[in-house]
């Protein structure tokens, strides 16, 4: 099943990515 | 009034608009069109007033802020200490690391894969849906489904979007 067929899969994997990405960031500037 | 100052203004202005009319689509006329195709042999009246009125204002709307938003903030970065090469680059060819350089650059991948969506499948699959452009049937149907899933792929971009846009001056809400 894809997460954006849904409102609430998508919000979710919005708010995943975010944590990642957030991650991956401050990894990047060596924090 | 220094020009930049006022030019960022005008890209929060555009961007409110911008991914408004996406939640809107996505949280409250997508929801309501499939309501009401599925009432309308029971009585229902039906979404055609919606496509025929509302989509192609809110569509216009939508994608025109998208451009705007891009381009002010694409005008903001470049005569900003931050610039467009840096921010593209995430910070990564400063001879140090710059965290707020890195956090817009996340923003700004971000925000320019969303307005690739907008006007390179968005606009193109929605003009075959409201038959701006001639589409049979199948075509119709690839057509919706390319369109929604792109904008449900941007609604979901635009939550780390608006992180990294705010983080520069106020910091991540993570790893803190």
């Amino acid at each position: 099943m894809n997460p954006l067929d849904t409102l609430q899969g998508t919000v979710i994997s919005g708010l995943v990515l975010a944590v990642v990405l957030a991650y991956v960031a401050k990894l990047l500037v060596g924090g | 009034m220094e020009i930049a100052i006022f030019v960022r203004w005008l890209h929060v202005v555009g961007g409110v608009m911008w991914i408004g009319l996406l939640y809107y689509f996505n949280f409250v006329q997508v929801p309501a069109l499939a309501q009401a195709g599925a009432e309308a042999n029971s009585g229902g009246p039906g979404g055609a007033a919606i496509t025929k009125y509302v989509a192609p204002r809110a569509l216009f709307w939508f994608r025109y802020a998208a451009l705007f938003t891009w381009l002010t903030g694409a005008y903001y970065l470049a005569v900003s200490p931050y610039t467009l090469h840096g921010a593209f680059t995430l910070g990564l060819m400063l001879a140090e690391p710059v965290a707020s350089v890195t956090y817009i650059g996340f923003g700004v991948w971000l925000g320019t894969i969303m307005l690739l969506n907008v006007w390179g499948l968005i606009w193109p699959n929605q003009k075959k849906i409201l038959g701006i452009v001639p589409a049979t049937d199948e075509q119709k149907a690839k057509a919706r489904r390319v369109a929604f899933l792109a904008s449900r792929t941007n609604t979901m971009l635009s939550i780390p979007m608006l992180m990294f846009m705010q983080a520069g001056a106020h910091g991540l809400p993570f790893f803190g």
